[in-house]
């Protein structure tokens, strides 16, 4: 079964909001795209549309997170994390302001608009500002308790969801913690780190290579943030190979997060990154394009085989 | 307002100039030209028109001031200061390792600062979202926002001053510290920002011209400002002059980002206590 993360998100938002009158939702003239527009339908007295203006939309957040309030700022990963990234620091993370960054429109998988649309850099920028959380959850289900977890967490979050439908990975009975990765799959001889659409892309793979006769360990880093490295290192040392899995640039997102934590910890165990070469996307479909650069499931069977094989 | 009140704002302005030179003398850093020119609008702001509580900074019905201008810092901790909200004996802790006053204004770091700015052009977004939040919530409380001129080349500027004008915000006041100065040179030879008055009014706010360093002029424009509550936003643009008030670095750009040396800033604050200008 897919669900779209952006969806459920948006609905939870608009429930809360039910209970919580401090919450505050703000888009850039992207209402209907980043689903802000469930809350703003239920509660127009907070909801602002700030026009096309995404470094003032920030602005506008960081002082009414000064006057109590928990705004929701809505827009694309690149027009949020790039063109705003100056606000987000000094404005929002400096002051440790209980802003929430949302953005539905992350990574390739955002797809036919091509390159401009496509953030790559946001999760190496994000992890670069002291204060910041950063999110990437798994699928629909996880958006929805990551978002209830973190509502009253006193500084800025990065919520960084996905514009297409996903399949829905985790079981209803699961429980999102801030700062905890979480075993999917079980298995020694790899592991396959991943966050955000590559998580079920990992545990597709898992079952294909449990076919070649190897158990690869699948662990859902939806914490990006603060980051789970006891899980990094209890891999490291359990398995033979990290393999770790983002759409996201291969510099400075899980990837490096994880050579980090493994170099730092003097482990030697051999790390393959996927995620997107140092290029700019292009205009096709988001799976299309993952399947492109390198981020399809076959890819990370072969990067598991290849590696194990020797 | 009488004569005497006049004196008052006038003496305190004094006074924050006072205490800005010995705070960035001592420091050998800061822009103490950009707090002079500004000196008679924090002293009417704090000293006349702001409904603060000063042994409650955080108190919420506050009113709040974003010094937009944030390397005019000093002259907000002067303020602090003298209203008691900072102990005087932090003043010469401006720019040093472990210090509360750092360079720009943090929210959160120092009692009385209501938002971090520093980044040009940043502040007055906030100040919409303040404004925003007591206009949404009917709450009494006004932002005031204090810009500098070479600020206003920060295209955020214009997005914030788009928003105010479209959510009829006439709880929030704005004034540029109109100095003609930026820190390479006159405003009008790098970018021009002429006609400014109709810049502002082309995006629906309410904008009074005033003689900045005069503190009578700056209380009657504050206070007439508050009271016409009109949906429109309110401009004051406060011609001043840059280091306005100190014999060395009047009307002079080459002051911009530099300190004064201990000899010359003695001889300012004897003029200060004076009261010779």
């Amino acid at each position: 079964m897919k669900e779209s993360l952006r969806q459920r998100f948006g609905k939870a938002l608009r429930d809360l909001g039910r209970k919580n009158q401090d919450i505050y939702v703000l888009t850039a003239d992207l209402s209907g795209s980043t689903c802000a527009s469930f809350f703003g339908d239920e509660f127009p007295e907070r909801f602002l549309n700030v026009g096309i203006a995404e470094q003032n939309m920030v602005g506008i957040a960081a002082g009414m997170a000064s006057c109590g309030k928990y705004p929701y700022v809505h827009t694309f990963g690149v027009f949020a994390i790039q063109r705003a990234f100056d606000q987000i620091c000094s404005s929002v993370a400096y002051s440790n302001l209980p802003v929430r960054i949302v953005c539905t429109h992350t990574g390739l998988s955002t797809g036919l608009d091509g390159a401009t649309h496509q953030s790559i850099s946001d999760i190496a920028a994000m992890r670069a500002v002291p204060n910041m959380t950063i999110i990437s959850p798994a699928d629909a289900l996880e958006a929805e308790l990551a978002l209830k977890a973190l509502e009253r967490h006193p500084g800025p979050v990065y919520f960084r969801l996905t514009r297409e439908e996903r399949e829905r990975i985790l079981p209803e009975d699961y429980s999102f913690e801030l700062g905890r990765a979480v075993q999917l799959a079980d298995g020694d001889d790899a592991a396959v780190l991943a966050t955000g659409i590559m998580v079920p892309r990992a545990l597709a793979a898992s079952r294909l290579l449990k076919e070649h006769g190897f158990n690869v360990r699948v662990i859902n880093f939806s914490s990006l943030k603060p980051f789970d490295t006891d899980m990094v290192l209890q891999a490291a040392r359990e398995t033979k190979l990290l393999v770790t899995a983002e759409d996201h640039s291969i510099y400075g997102g899980l990837g490096a997060a994880v050579a980090e934590t493994v170099t730092e910890a003097g482990l030697a165990t051999p790390i393959v990154r996927l995620g997107v070469p140092d290029v700019f996307g292009e205009s096709a479909t988001g799976d299309e394009l993952l399947d492109k650069y390198g981020l399809g499931v076959e890819d990370l069977v072969q990067s598991v085989l290849r590696k194990i094989a020797d | 307002m009488s004569n005497s009140k006049v004196l008052a704002l006038e003496k305190v302005a004094r006074s924050l100039r006072k205490r800005v030179l010995e705070m960035t003398t001592d420091s050998q850093s800061g822009h103490p030209s950009s707090c002079f020119s500004c000196a008679e609008i924090v002293s009417a702001l704090y000293f006349s028109e702001m409904s603060l509580r000063p042994e409650e900074p955080d108190w919420p019905d506050r009113d709040r001031f974003v010094l937009s201008k944030g390397h005019a810092a000093p002259i907000l901790y002067a303020a602090l200061i003298e209203k008691g909200i900072l102990p005087e004996e932090e003043a010469l802790t401006l720019r040093k390792l472990d210090s509360r006053l750092q360079g720009h204004p943090v929210l959160g770091k120092t009692p009385g600062v209501d938002m971090t700015t520093g980044s040009l052009g940043q502040g007055i977004s906030a100040a919409v979202g303040m404004a925003l939040v007591a206009k949404i919530e009917k709450k009494d409380f006004f932002t005031y926002v204090l810009l500098g001129d070479g600020e206003l080349g920060e295209g955020q500027v214009w997005e914030a001053a788009m928003a105010a004008g479209h959510y009829r915000l006439d709880n929030l006041i704005a004034i540029v510290d109109r100095n003609f100065y930026q820190s390479d040179g006159n405003t009008e030879d790098i970018m021009s920002l002429e006609p400014l008055r109709a810049k502002w009014e082309a995006f629906n706010w309410d904008v009074t011209e005033i003689d900045g360093n005069d503190v009578a002029q700056c209380q009657a424009a504050l206070s007439l400002a508050r009271r016409r509550r009109n949906r429109r936003p309110k401009l004051i643009i406060a011609y001043t002059k840059k280091g306005y008030g100190c014999s060395i670095m009047d009307d002079d750009v080459k002051w911009h980002g530099k300190v004064l040396s201990k000899e010359q800033a003695q001889g300012v604050i004897a003029e200060l206590e004076e009261g010779t200008r």
